[in-house]
């Protein structure tokens, strides 16, 4: 390994991670590693933690135990630190039906802090890449749920983030729509990526790494 | 980190924004409150109120108007995932409980704004204290807001939010309109208002407001934790 990368570390480091919803485990004993750059993509059928994982992974959810460093932060002790260099796709879109695209896209640029003029040219550029500068305007209850996809992934990137945090990225888009986004949060974004997917023919190829998590089994990384 | 200033103003112009959109709050807030007068006014049998009885019906109104309101306060955040947005961002957690309180308050005042002149109409033949009364709705404002979005935050994951709201809220603003009432009873007396205690009571309200606001401000971090 390069003295450079050798000191940079992984971008994930996880050991023994578990996660319990009362007396049932969600997450048990998962360990993984991951190289900054690099995507890793989770598979596994349902209610065996995918989405668990990445919300422990963006600091929305505490570990109940083990050892989890993300960018070089531990968490959850250091999560504060964290936030902010994070893109996050969820299962909701995390949009105000009742505010328009842009403005939702406008709102989150302030939350992250990006001044006003840079915010504006970044929300043009993103809403131009997703395909959606004709509908930006509408309130984001008038649009389909694929337009809704389309936003949340410009929100998701608005902030430049070190590493992306990706659950059914592909979730109501058409195959425009997930040409777009690839541009967007694909492994040519160059940055670090967990994807959790149902779709595993379309991703594994993409990926650097595969973590297979099971229900009630010990998870797999190859 | 982005700067509190900065979030807060964001979350508040968002919020005021959605309210003046769908004006899901506001409208209900004023017609509970105006049909309650309307109902005072034919229950009671009285054209005019003063003193204790005019101060009762006036908070009491505006108590149970201000729930409507406080109950839906996170409700966007809620439903619309906005509490993982805030969560994600580099912000410090209690900026959204001040932006929330904030939001209450311009929903109490404007409802006052509304409310105050039309319950005096119904009921009061000298409006000479109206004009001490705002400092005592203001001071009523913000211990409620405090109370109120401490609450909601806590209720509004749970699917008995409208009942836990009035049942948490109702016995710990007590001490609020023991003193709202109390500042209030002189204020509204026949033969115009007098200011027996009145600065005592104030002093009550502001120290209610001081110390839900900093147990806001200690526990909210702790509340959006999942």
């Amino acid at each position: 390994m390069p003295p450079a990368q050798e000191k940079a570390g992984p971008a994930i480091s996880v050991a023994g991670l578990r996660r319990d919803y009362g007396d049932r485990p969600a997450l048990d004993g998962v360990d993984l590693e991951l190289a900054p750059g690099n995507s890793l993509v989770v598979l596994g059928p349902n209610g065996a933690g995918k989405t668990t994982l990445l919300r422990i992974l963006a600091t929305l959810l505490r570990p109940s135990g083990g050892d989890v460093s993300v960018l070089g932060c531990s968490l959850p002790d250091e999560a504060w630190k964290l936030r902010g260099r994070i893109g996050y796709l969820g299962h909701e879109p995390l949009l105000y039906r009742d505010l328009s695209g842009r403005e939702n896209l406008r709102f989150g640029a302030r939350l992250y802090g990006i001044e006003r003029g840079a915010a504006e040219a970044r929300i043009e550029e993103l809403l131009r890449a997703v395909g959606m500068e004709r509908r930006a305007d509408e309130r984001v209850a008038e649009l389909s749920a694929g337009m809704r996809q389309r936003i949340s992934i410009a929100r998701c990137v608005l902030h430049e983030p070190e590493l992306l945090l990706l659950d059914e990225p592909d979730s109501n888009l058409d195959a425009e729509g997930r040409e777009l986004a690839r541009a967007l949060i694909g492994p040519a974004a160059g940055r670090t990526r967990v994807v959790v997917t149902h779709d595993p023919e379309r991703h594994e190829a993409e990926a650097d790494q595969v973590l297979r998590l099971g229900i009630g089994e010990r998870a797999v990384v190859s | 980190m982005t700067p509190s200033r900065t979030a807060f103003a964001a979350i508040l112009a968002k919020d005021l924004r959605s309210e003046l959109r769908t004006l899901q709050s506001l409208p209900a807030m004023a017609l509970f409150a105006v049909t309650t007068f309307v109902v005072f006014r034919f229950g009671l049998d009285r054209t005019s109120l003063s003193g204790s009885l005019a101060s009762g019906v006036l908070w009491a109104t505006l108590l149970f108007a201000a729930l409507l309101g406080i109950n839906r306060l996170f409700v966007s955040e809620r439903e619309e995932g906005g509490f993982d947005a805030i969560r994600l961002a580099p912000i410090d957690r209690t900026v959204l409980f001040a932006a929330k309180a904030s939001a209450l308050v311009v929903y109490l005042a404007a409802l006052e704004l509304v409310t105050v002149p039309i319950f005096a109409i119904f009921f009061l033949e000298d409006a000479a204290g109206l004009g001490p009364l705002v400092a005592v709705l203001l001071l009523t404002d913000l211990g409620l807001a405090a109370t109120g979005t401490l609450i909601s935050s806590m209720a509004v994951n749970s699917r008995a939010r409208d009942l836990l709201v009035p049942l948490v809220l109702l016995p710990l603003s007590i001490p609020l309109m023991i003193a709202a009432t109390g500042a209030t009873e002189p204020l509204l007396s026949l033969g115009g208002p007098s200011y027996d205690r009145f600065g005592t009571w104030l002093m009550v309200l502001g120290l209610y407001d001081l110390i839900f606001g900093l147990v806001g401000y200690a526990v909210f971090d702790f509340l959006l934790e999942d």
